[in-house]
């Protein structure tokens, strides 16, 4: 392989795994509060880019105020959908949870099918990130060059809100001990709200940023990316931001990278995220940066 | 049982036969295709409620094992002729090309092979608990329908398999839906059944009681593997082609919709399950066409039937997570006055179902 063509591949692997880690993040941080799988995560991640898509393409907004809408109303579905599908049943089984979790990804795919349509739109076109960039033989749509930035700061960012904030502390304490934060004065359902408020706005980032870089949206786009990225979330080891962001990374390269190298897998492209998957539970159940819980009896 | 409940069940048991007589008789063919899925959906719902709601484990895997059945009895009972016209890309490997066994040799080595899947899946992926199996089998049912897709000379690929023989008839999927309601019955009143119900409800107390809780879990996995696998090759032979696509997550959906909205833990739940959602999903299918109301004329929305039973399971989950039957099952004295005035009345607190984690 030419060293050019290597670059290139480097250079989708990173806007590629980029987007994973943002995604992964949503994940990790609703899983490290409440041990649940938001399995609409990736559903979550398909209204974003619809929001934006419409706030342009219908309403006519300029794109910037177009993507702080659509990442606002993102957030507030995530919280309106942690109310209604996942509050209820804060006490009951896991297995009821988990089942209402699948349930609401479905009935978002439907109705994303019954509103949006099920055929695929594509996204209008912005100058600044829909250019062609040119480093020696190696050229990259503008906003793979973004797309890593992006990520980068919203995880800085994050970093700062859990580690500095007073919420942060809230969140932690929450996320490792629910029934003692709620005795510490904390209020539980804003941590939640919270949580789920910045995971569904991470989500809308990474749904817009990777119609972009795909160009093309359609009602079921979610479910692959959000399977993918609740896995690089548990390689990463589950509950752990860096974990997450380490396991997309990961995971996008390893994709990437396998089948520019191995041109005959590319069938079983959509595998090796599961292949990987299993592998790392069973070597190392708890992620590759997560700590073991001892089952308590 | 006493002997007035022992006739009402012969009664009912004959009012059913006819029924299936009837139908058989004297439907159209779609109705009959209704009649004849509920019977597989009946298999399916059971297997998979061994699972669930017997032994405790969440998979999400069903399909998977679905395929492995679909594919081995379907390329075991197309003749020669039927292989040559399906493989026009890749001829199909040579060691298949000739073998055609009778119907039912077909439908056991699917469901066995489907096990033995079974067993190679469930013995890595049963060391984890709770979301991170359900997680890991999702996994591997993907795996597997990646694996079909790619294996051109051995399922077709992408493709799939046209023209499969029509082997399931009224009679033989309502007599496997016997079978398979009878020995799970059966297999939940052995003292093995009452080990899994043990698991179930507490895996550390049936552990110190001596029970080997990883073998009872494997062996669980494997008879659903099994049941699944006859499922999923009844499937194939009555719709007559296949292919990987349609084994995705959103068949597993609908078993555990079934499961869920029947009673997580109760076989006369999932029959009851099956019936309705599959009555439903087909009764509902008029929802995606284009109405005409005398006053309303409604474009067809299609995907709104699909919106309907995800809300549907939903409002099961939120407001009556117990579903139809809740862990019970069906009994005569439950038709009684007396119960159904109790089942009118609020449930007391400190009734609900059985806590697990928070």
């Amino acid at each position: 392989m030419e060293l050019s063509t290597f670059f290139q591949q480097l250079a989708n692997a990173l806007s590629l795994g980029s987007l994973y880690a943002l995604i992964a993040i949503g994940y990790t941080m609703v899983y490290g509060i409440l041990r649940l799988i938001n399995f609409a995560h990736g559903d979550v991640f398909m209204l974003g880019a619809y929001f934006a898509f419409y706030a342009i393409s219908a309403l006519a907004m300029p794109w910037w105020i177009a993507f702080v809408v659509a990442l606002g109303l993102t957030a507030l579905f995530g919280i309106g959908l942690e109310r209604a599908a996942y509050r209820p049943l804060r006490d009951s089984p896991k297995i009821s949870v988990m089942i209402s979790a699948i349930g609401a990804s479905f009935l978002i795919q439907n109705l994303g099918v019954v509103i949006f349509g099920g055929r695929p739109k594509s996204f209008p076109s912005i100058a600044l990130f829909d250019t062609v960039v040119h480093f020696g033989p190696v050229s990259v749509l503008s906003v793979s060059l973004f797309i890593p930035v992006v990520t980068f700061l919203s995880l800085a960012g994050l970093l700062w809100i859990v580690n500095k904030t007073k919420t942060g502390l809230a969140m932690r304490a929450v996320s490792t001990d629910l029934d003692a934060a709620r005795l510490m004065a904390i209020d539980v359902n804003k941590i939640v709200s919270i949580t789920f408020g910045i995971g569904s706005l991470l989500a809308a980032l990474g749904g817009i940023m990777w119609t972009m870089r795909y160009p093309q949206l359609n009602p079921l786009m979610g479910v692959m990316p959000g399977l993918k990225c609740f896995i690089a979330a548990v390689i990463g080891g589950i509950g752990n931001i860096g974990g997450a962001v380490l396991g997309g990374f990961l995971l996008g390269m390893m994709e990437i990278l396998i089948v520019a190298f191995l041109p005959e897998l590319t069938g079983y492209r959509d595998a090796f995220a599961f292949v990987m998957l299993i592998i790392v539970l069973l070597v190392k159940p708890a992620g590759l940066l997560g700590k073991a819980q001892a089952v308590k009896v | 049982m006493n002997k007035k409940n022992t006739i009402r069940a012969v009664v009912a048991l004959t009012v059913g036969v006819a029924i299936i007589a009837i139908g058989d008789a004297f439907l159209g063919p779609f109705a009959v295709r209704i009649l004849n899925l509920s019977a597989i959906y009946i298999i399916l719902a059971l297997s998979l409620n061994l699972l669930n709601g017997f032994t405790g484990l969440f998979s999400l895997g069903h399909a998977g094992f679905m395929a492995v059945g679909a594919y081995v009895s379907a390329l075991l009972t197309m003749t020669p002729a039927q292989k040559s016209m399906n493989f026009f890309l890749t001829p199909i490997v040579p060691w298949l090309d000739t073998v055609q066994l009778p119907f039912i040799v077909a439908l056991i080595i699917a469901g066995l092979c489907a096990a033995f899947v079974g067993l190679l899946i469930g013995a890595p992926a049963l060391r984890l608990r709770d979301d991170y199996l359900a997680i890991a089998t999702l996994g591997f049912a993907e795996i597997i329908r990646v694996l079909i897709t790619n294996a051109q000379s051995l399922t077709n690929g992408a493709q799939g398999l046209k023209a499969i023989p029509k082997y399931s008839t009224t009679w033989v999927v309502w007599g496997a839906a016997a079978i398979a309601a009878l020995f799970l019955v059966m297999l939940l009143r052995s003292s093995y059944g009452r080990t899994i119900k043990a698991v179930r409800d507490d895996e550390i107390a049936a552990e110190a009681m001596g029970v080997n809780v990883f073998r009872v879990k494997v062996t669980s996995f494997v008879i659903s593997s099994f049941w699944a696998g006859i499922g999923g090759a009844l499937l194939g032979h009555m719709i007559t082609t296949i292919d990987p696509k349609m084994f995705n997550l959103i068949l597993t959906f609908n078993i555990l919709l079934i499961v869920v909205l029947g009673g997580n833990g109760s076989i006369t739940g999932s029959v009851l399950g099956a019936i309705i959602v599959t009555v439903l999903m087909e009764a509902l299918r008029f929802l995606d066409m284009p109405m005409n109301l005398v006053f309303i004329k409604t474009q067809g929305l299609p995907g709104l039937r699909m919106v309907i039973f995800s809300i549907l399971l939903m409002i099961v989950v939120l407001y009556r997570q117990r579903g139809l039957m809740g862990t019970k099952e069906f009994s005569w004295d439950m038709l009684s006055a007396k119960a159904l005035l109790a089942a009118l009345k609020p449930k007391k607190r400190g009734e609900r179902a059985r806590k697990g984690g928070r």
